[in-house]
């Protein structure tokens, strides 16, 4: 397994990406500080100078969607959504943002995008794409993924799974990504020629290593167990959310009906100040709206991580399988050179199709035990070499591995603790608007 | 320095009491009182005596709010439970301040339970039929399932009781009953019920033996009107009753989903590293919020519910007394009809029928005047209770924000720390 491009021609681009600040600042804080390194000009002049070739930025956008009417596979129409994908580049010098490429793409473009880099690149925690479709809802949102406040939520989702991969080290430099952002026609084509798909382990593979491998490291072992547990996590925690945020609703919402109960027509002195305090109540009832939004993008951060679980477990899936495929070649060859030792030796210590038939049928002549450790001694060197070479890429592809989920984790504990600050932020602004309404009610009862 | 009124009492004693006199009446300063009865009436000064309980009512509207007057305080604390054989029930304590001559001692303490509350009740709305008797809270507890002995319920009861016996003490012609100053003052109380003394007053008296046979031909407006704003008073108070009941429901369950919610920040917690605490940090803070929800919601339930649903009993039991008095009316209207029709005694109008016209119009006057009483006391009661609810969700958000502004610094702690070491790793050396 490769770590570094095989094809020289995906030996990348001049400019290395630089992300584009995030709407949602939780998200781009995160990102913009992953890559802060790579283009801040205050902390990485030193380290820039040395190569000039650096100097461009670029940023990365996806600052549109469209509803598109189209023809599908099956030549029946169909309705989806386009994404318009801007690329910046940015001088370095003077700061000034030219549009280099703009074109338009479909969610199953990004997902052709990523399968790609999962095959390619199995040693890395590849970003994880926005939900195709809208899960952990609350009554208010519709599940529907043509609803104009989930395909805003999507294109940041997919605003942000670009930034993520153009400020990865590994990840920015892969031709087919670059190619993503600039050529619009004949993409899926380059993609597809690369022969990914071919390239990809089966699932049935995967799944056996998994239940045979005797000797996994530990360390990934664990890790696959964190994952999982993660995940439960993270969707016990959007199941429950989502639940509360219905409750919520219900509660603001209710409010809004003491503004229905005229009163001005039968109470003179109280009229006024129960009118008016009902006008705030109607305040406060509208202002859950806002505040379950701004929630959503929480739920968002939330759930990125949910499908980052996802690709840790990838990763270890992909450890697993070369490890049993190590212990597999090993044993083959293990009892390779245990039949050529009875052969040599004339022993029948295991049991062999060839032993029994001579049993039965008489001795094979010397000639022929000769033919046949020879051959086998061939298959023992060839073994021997794959053997190595297995064992050498096993051992780089678990400290290439490790070396990513270890920027995985700070990531996650970086992004983490930005999104429960500022879930925190939120509460506090729900708390003070909640307080400041009640005041101004409170003023309007005093006044009776 | 005893109350220039306090000397008369209510109108039970006919003569041998001091009267004040005419003079002192009028010398005092009513503000914008005026002495003109209702409907035509003649003026107190030259009215029977069976008026000066109406005369007694206006002028001392104004002196109820200003507490240095006062000079009867009523408090019903300390409830206890009783455990007998045949039944198990609380008592309440009533403490009683008095400098009043009706009391011949300055301080009273006796023991009743709610059916003492509801004996005085009915005693009142007997005895002084013309003047609005505030409600009691309800006998039984029909929904859901609430223990009668848990402690939410007995200081609920116990509030609500406080406040009926303050009514009657704030009250310048209910404070004065003889019924009033024995559940205040007796130590056997069951003793005296057994008696049976019917301590009617004249106009009980005489409001009691009112056939009810008579039909109402209109309704004068002042009343209509009275009687319609009770109506739809009513209506608009069972909405907000109604409304806010719904509003407690969807609280609980948001409480209940809290609940949930805030542990798993626990248990996230527990397979991390770097962000236990935070995460840790965050399942207290939200269990911090759903305390004071359930705060919130108890207060709720247990102060502000109860006084809307003893205002729609008061306007009830108002409805009943404007009907007596329509009975009042109704009686009077057919017999000086009865009168007109027979001519011979024309020029004189027969006594029965004035005592009937008198008693018609101290019925309008009390009821008017405690109507405006009413209405008084009634501002000040929302206004307190509005401002109340309002408190009561002020603090519960200051709880939370409270919460949520001290987890910030948690959760920004180590950020900091971090920060530097992370910005400065160029990506393509790794």
């Amino acid at each position: 397994m490769e770590q570094a491009p095989r094809d020289p021609e995906r030996q990348l681009q001049p400019a290395p990406l630089e992300p584009l600040g995030c709407p949602d600042a939780g998200l781009g804080a995160a990102v913009g500080k992953e890559a802060a390194g790579a283009g801040e000009e205050d902390s990485g002049v030193d380290t820039m100078t040395h190569n000039n070739f650096w100097l461009k930025k670029i940023e990365i956008s996806v600052s549109e969607a469209e509803k598109r009417t189209g023809r599908n596979a099956m030549n029946m129409q169909e309705t989806y959504t386009a994404y318009l994908i801007e690329t910046r580049s940015v001088e370095h010098t003077d700061g000034q943002s030219v549009l280099t490429d703009s074109l338009w793409r479909r969610y199953s473009e990004f997902e052709l995008l990523r399968n790609y880099l999962l095959v390619y690149y199995p040693h890395i925690v590849v970003p994880p794409l926005p939900e195709k479709r809208a899960e952990f809802v609350w009554h208010k949102l519709s599940a529907d993924n043509m609803d104009p406040d989930f395909v805003e939520r999507r294109r940041i989702g997919l605003e942000n799974f670009l930034l993520r991969i153009a400020s990865h080290p590994i990840l920015c430099r892969d031709k087919i990504f670059y190619l993503f952002l600039t050529q619009e026609g004949n993409w899926k084509e380059t993609v597809n020629e690369t022969g990914f798909q071919l390239k990809a382990d089966s699932r049935l593979k995967a799944l056996n290593a998994t239940f045979r491998v005797k000797n996994p490291d530990k360390r990934f072992t664990d890790l696959k167990h964190y994952s999982d547990e993660l995940q439960s996590v993270i969707s016990h925690l959007l199941r429950v959310r989502a639940r509360v945020a219905d409750r919520l609703y219900g509660v603001y919402k209710v409010h809004g009906n003491y503004g229905r109960v005229e009163w001005s027509a039968i109470e003179k002195e109280m009229g006024d100040g129960l009118q008016s305090a009902g006008h705030h109540m109607d305040v406060y009832a509208s202002s859950i709206d806002d505040i379950l939004e701004d929630e959503e993008h929480y739920a968002d951060q939330l759930k990125e991580y949910l499908f980052y679980a996802e690709a840790l477990r990838a990763v270890c899936r992909k450890h697993e399988l070369m490890q049993y495929d190590l212990e597999m070649a090993a044993q083959d060859l293990a009892s390779k050179k245990q039949q050529c030792e009875e052969l040599a030796t004339g022993t029948v210590r295991t049991f062999s199709l060839k032993g029994m038939t001579t049993k039965l049928f008489g001795q094979e002549t010397p000639e022929q035990r000769e033919a046949r450790i020879k051959v086998l001694e061939e298959q023992i060197n060839e073994g021997e070499q794959q053997l190595k070479s297995k064992n050498l890429e096993g051992r780089e592809f678990v400290k290439n591995a490790w070396a990513d989920i270890e920027r995985f984790k700070e990531q996650k504990n970086r992004d983490l603790k930005e999104a429960l600050i500022s879930y925190a932020v939120m509460q506090i602004s729900m708390c003070k608007k909640g307080i400041q309404v009640w005041t101004n009610a409170k003023e309007c009862f005093s006044k009776m | 320095m005893p109350h220039p009124l306090a000397g008369s009492s209510s109108e039970e004693a006919v003569g041998g009491d001091s009267t004040p006199s005419p003079d002192l009446l009028m010398a005092r300063s009513f503000g914008d009182k005026d002495l003109i009865l209702p409907n035509g009436g003649t003026p107190a000064g030259t009215s029977s005596p069976a008026s000066s309980s109406s005369l007694l009512n206006r002028l001392q509207l104004d002196d109820d709010i200003d507490g240095e007057t006062r000079d009867l305080f009523v408090i019903v604390d300390d409830p206890k439970k009783h455990v007998c054989t045949m039944e198990t029930y609380i008592t309440y304590r009533i403490t009683t301040k008095s400098t009043r001559v009706e009391f011949d001692l300055p301080e009273y303490s006796v023991r009743r339970r709610y059916q003492d509350f509801d004996w005085l009740r009915s005693k009142l709305e007997e005895s002084q039929p013309t003047h609005l008797i505030p409600p009691l809270p309800e006998k039984f507890v029909v929904k859901g399932v609430v223990d009668r002995f848990s402690e939410e319920f007995v200081e609920t009861r116990r509030k609500a009781l406080d406040k009926f016996l303050k009514r009657i003490t704030d009250h310048p012609v209910l404070s004065f009953n003889e019924h009033f100053n024995v559940f205040l003052t007796a130590k056997d109380l069951n003793a005296y019920k057994k008696q049976g003394i019917a301590l009617l007053t004249r106009m009980g008296e005489s409001v009691k033996h009112v056939t009810g046979g008579y039909k109402l031909r209109t309704r004068p407006l002042e009343f209509a009107a009275i009687g319609d704003y009770l109506d739809t008073f009513a209506l608009k108070l069972g909405t907000i009753d109604r409304i806010a009941q719904r509003i407690i429901k969807e609280e609980i369950e948001y409480l209940v989903e809290l609940r949930e919610y805030g542990p798993v920040y626990s248990t996230w917690s527990a397979l991390e590293g770097e962000l236990a605490e935070p995460l840790e940090g965050v399942s207290a803070c939200i269990g911090n919020c759903s305390t004071a929800l359930e705060e919130l919601t108890d207060d709720m339930t247990e102060d502000f519910l109860p006084v809307l649903r003893e205002y729609i009993l008061y306007s009830d039991s108002m409805k009943s007394v404007l009907k007596k008095r329509d009975q009042v009316q109704a009686e009077y209207e057919a017999k000086l009809e009865a009168v007109a029709l027979r001519k011979e005694d024309r020029p004189k109008v027969p006594a029965d029928v004035e005592k009937c016209q008198d008693r018609m119009e101290c019925f309008n006057a009390d009821l008017k005047a405690d109507m405006e009483r009413w209405q008084n006391n009634k501002r000040q009661d929302f206004r307190q209770l509005l401002m109340g609810m309002a408190d009561k969700n002020i603090q519960y958000y200051e709880k939370c924000l409270m919460a949520w502004e001290s987890i910030i610094p948690l959760l920004q702690e180590k950020q900091e720390a971090n920060g530097f070491q992370l910005v400065f790793i160029p990506w393509w050396s790794l």
